[in-house]
């Protein structure tokens, strides 16, 4: 048991090391600066930073040399994230393009396809994004309503998508749609892909309770779609989409980003509380910060042990599903906390005053979301219950009839 | 990166899963619990026989000088079966104790014997309802004997020897704190059980009355030690917790996936499925935190006091929700004294309260992060 590279690893990080070295921009590393840069700058030296790997073959490690990866393995990977990552570069808005839409293409569409759009997205000179969620339909996909009607060569989209993370400067799309309400909700669903820029198209950002606007709306009126962009046949939607969602890259990277438990101890040294003693010698909160301490330890040696089975050339196994489940219900607990040490104080949003730069303030904020993007915690047990205690699945009132009949759809 | 057992290590486990499952059922645990047996002595016997009892200690003194890993793959085994034989004090704490303070002379005098199975020992610690800390001690050792009561003590009425933490000074802090060895079937020694929540592991009240016994390690220098020994027998505590916790997981899947109710087993409703993601989550953060534990123990790490508290708390907390909550997916029959749930209950409880309280490996935690973040 040890936490060493194996050789071969050893050597792989040290050749990512050099090439990052030899070709990282000039002033990388700089992490806390980088986050100021707007949106617009940060796709700018993203989409540039992105071609440079893209010719390296770093863009894509894991997938086959002829679509312009590496060829190379899980655990590779991992350190070439891990080395990346100490360069705080921008990044994310390739990974659901490289990491779910693409692969979706490759394993539903036409040579000619693959031919066209495969090269672009590596290089990062079109960016993707995946139009599935409805404010109808969230947990439960299946139950979409966006309409496809076919028309002559053409299907004609008329509907709403919610939470799609970079619509507003993404190329291209995936989409799930209803093409045949009059069968149960699974067998209705037609997929296609379509160019964000076609008429009919409107990208609104969704101001949320953070105040920030990291989604959008996407509604479509009329868009036209040649079927040429149907991505399996009409009624398989469903099975296509479960492509994308089996894709969703393993979430092993390592956390990083937002304020920790050696923050929280930091905080728990500063204050002062009423018994005129720093918070950290109160009881209750020393007891807090256990716990949140062993949970973070759990998981990432959970990481780890995820990490070993990948470096082993075996598939991680199912410890790796209780990552976020554990993360996002302890990220709004001790940033909730935190701000209770603060006392009055802590409402205070202002990261002039607030400690660490309103950090507390901002995780405790944006908490909710974690719990419910990318699965919420109750889907997310039920998954766990499900997939690795092998407990029996949902009874689904709906699943056997005509989905314009079923319960709470118009 | 190679964070896991090997497979030697893994096949050991496999072999002890084996043996503990046709030897050590719960049918053994019962008959301990239903009578006056204070242990299964012919579990005890064949644990020997395997070579277990001497896993740590080097050839040298009669063991098979293996590793902490091993050891720690077969805690797990022992925690899964509840096996009722005073094996973590005998191993845990007593050979830890030697192996870290003793003399040679004292090595050769009592690890061959305990590798051999021939002699148990056990660390007498506890004083009362109350956490042991430099300022209670009150046992006394003073011109070569022992005076005073400790309770409970683990396996103390099963014990041949115990490593005594004793007062050698006048002051309330540790380094009036040494640690003696004293023959618990010698004079001025009187032992009884006592009546506890898990009869299936022994506790005992042992009163001193001028025993003879003998320093182990330096004068003034044994709560260093004691912290020591806790800290190793933290992390392979924790390997037994995982594995009843584990076992506790399998029998409530087990249950609820055939007791019906409403017309659908019970596993099919959220409430029961949500419960049992819980359990599995927590087991897997005890497993990954105890791993860790693992290889601080093994490497003897820094980070080892860290390391082992980690694994304490996670441990504790996972096999005592999952005994409780087995009960709760059991419903009355859970209640019942026919069914094994209390079985694991009691154990679950017996465990987390052995080596001190989670309220105090939590806070001795922290102060171990406050080392850290000063540093």
């Amino acid at each position: 048991m040890d936490f060493e590279d194996t050789p071969e690893e050893a050597a792989f990080r040290k050749q990512v090391a050099t090439w990052l070295k030899a070709n990282a921009p000039k002033d990388a590393g700089q992490g806390m600066f980088r986050a100021e840069l707007n949106e617009k700058e940060s796709l700018k030296i993203a989409k540039a930073w992105q071609a440079k790997k893209a010719a390296a073959g770093y863009a894509k490690i894991t997938w086959p040399k002829e679509f312009g990866g590496m060829g190379g393995t899980g655990i590779q990977n991992v350190i070439y994230s891990q080395e990346e990552a100490k360069l705080s570069l921008p990044g994310g808005f390739f990974d659901i393009g490289l990491g779910m839409c693409i692969p979706t293409v490759m394993a539903h569409g036409k040579p000619e396809h693959l031919a066209r759009y495969v090269k672009p997205a590596l290089y990062g000179e079109e960016i993707w994004c995946q139009l599935f969620s409805e404010p109808a339909a969230g947990s439960d996909l299946a139950g979409i309503r966006t309409r496809a009607e076919r028309d002559g060569d053409d299907w004609i989209i008329n509907g709403q998508k919610i939470w799609t993370s970079g619509a507003h400067y993404c190329d291209f799309g995936i989409l799930v749609t209803r093409s045949d309400p009059t069968v149960p909700k699974h067998k209705g669903l037609t997929f296609f892909f379509l160019d964000m820029k076609s008429p009919g198209v409107e990208v609104k950002p969704i101001k949320q309770l953070s105040g920030g606007a990291n989604f959008n709306e996407v509604f479509f009126s009329n868009v036209r779609i040649p079927d040429s962009q149907r991505l399996g046949a009409v009624g398989d939607g469903w099975k296509v989409s479960l492509t994308t969602l089996m894709n969703e890259r393993l979430a092993i990277g390592g956390g990083g980003g937002a304020l920790g438990t050696n923050e929280l101890i930091e905080l728990a040294k500063s204050i002062t509380f009423p018994d005129g003693q720093p918070a950290i010698k109160n009881s209750a909160v020393r007891e807090r910060l256990a716990d949140w301490y062993v949970q973070g330890q759990g998981l990432k040696y959970t990481r780890f042990r995820s990490l070993t089975a990948l470096s082993k050339g075996q598939t991680p196994g199912p410890e790796n599903s209780i990552g976020k489940a554990v993360s996002a219900q302890r990220g709004q607990e001790y940033t909730a906390f935190a701000m209770e040490m603060m006392d009055m104080g802590g409402i205070i949003y202002d990261q002039d005053i607030a400690p660490m730069h309103a950090g507390f303030q901002n995780g405790w904020l944006f908490a909710p979301a974690m719990r419910i993007a990318g699965g919420t915690d109750e889907i997310l047990k039920n998954i766990i219950a499900e997939r690795v205690l092998g407990l029996p699945g949902e009874i689904r009132v709906d699943k056997d009839i005509p989905y314009n009949q079923s319960p709470g759809v118009k | 990166m190679n964070f896991d057992f090997s497979d030697d290590q893994k096949l050991l486990k496999d072999q002890a899963r084996k043996f503990l499952t046709d030897k050590s059922s719960l049918k053994v645990v019962r008959r301990i619990l239903d009578t006056d047996e204070t242990y299964a002595k012919e579990v005890w016997k064949g644990i020997v026989e395997m070579g277990w009892t001497g896993t740590t200690i080097p050839e040298a003194y009669g063991g098979i000088g293996l590793g902490h890993l091993e050891l720690c793959m077969i805690a797990e085994e022992l925690g899964r079966s509840l096996a009722p034989v005073p094996f973590s004090s005998s191993v845990y704490l007593a050979t830890e104790a030697l192996l870290i303070a003793g003399s040679e002379e004292q090595k050769q005098k009592y690890l061959p014997g305990l590798a051999a199975g021939e002699k148990i020992g056990t660390l007498a610690l506890s004083e009362g309802t109350q956490a042991a800390t430099p300022k209670t001690m009150k046992v006394s050792f003073e011109g070569g004997k022992l005076k005073g009561t400790k309770m409970p003590v683990p396996d103390g009425d099963v014990a041949d020897f115990a490593i005594v933490v004793v007062k050698t000074g006048s002051g309330t802090d540790e380094k009036s704190i040494s640690l003696a060895i004293v023959d618990l079937t010698g004079g001025g020694v009187s032992r009884a059980p006592l009546k506890t929540l898990d009869p299936t592991r022994n506790l005992s009240k042992v009163s001193f009355d001028g025993a003879p016994a003998e320093l182990l390690g330096k004068q003034g220098g044994g709560w260093a030690v004691v912290q020591q020994v806790l800290d190793r027998a933290a992390v392979l505590v924790a390997f037994e917790q995982i594995g009843g916790a584990d076992a506790v997981l399998a029998t409530a899947r087990e249950y609820a996936l055939n007791r019906y109710a409403f017309g659908r087993p019970i596993a099919s409703f959220q409430a029961i499925k949500h419960k049992l993601a819980d359990m599995y989550i927590k087991n897997e953060l005890a497993r990954s935190n105890s791993y860790y534990g693992a290889w601080a123990l093994s490497t003897n790490a820094p980070d080892l006091p860290a390391a082992a508290a980690g694994s304490r708390i996670a441990a504790t907390e996972a096999f005592n929700y999952a005994a409780k909550e087995n009960i709760q997916t059991h419903g009355g029959m859970g209640f019942t004294w026919e069914f094994d749930c209390h079985l694991f209950y009691r154990r679950a409880k017996w465990l987390s309260l052995c080596l001190g309280s989670h309220l105090s490996w939590k806070d001795k935690l922290v102060s171990e992060l406050e080392k850290r973040n000063a540093a």
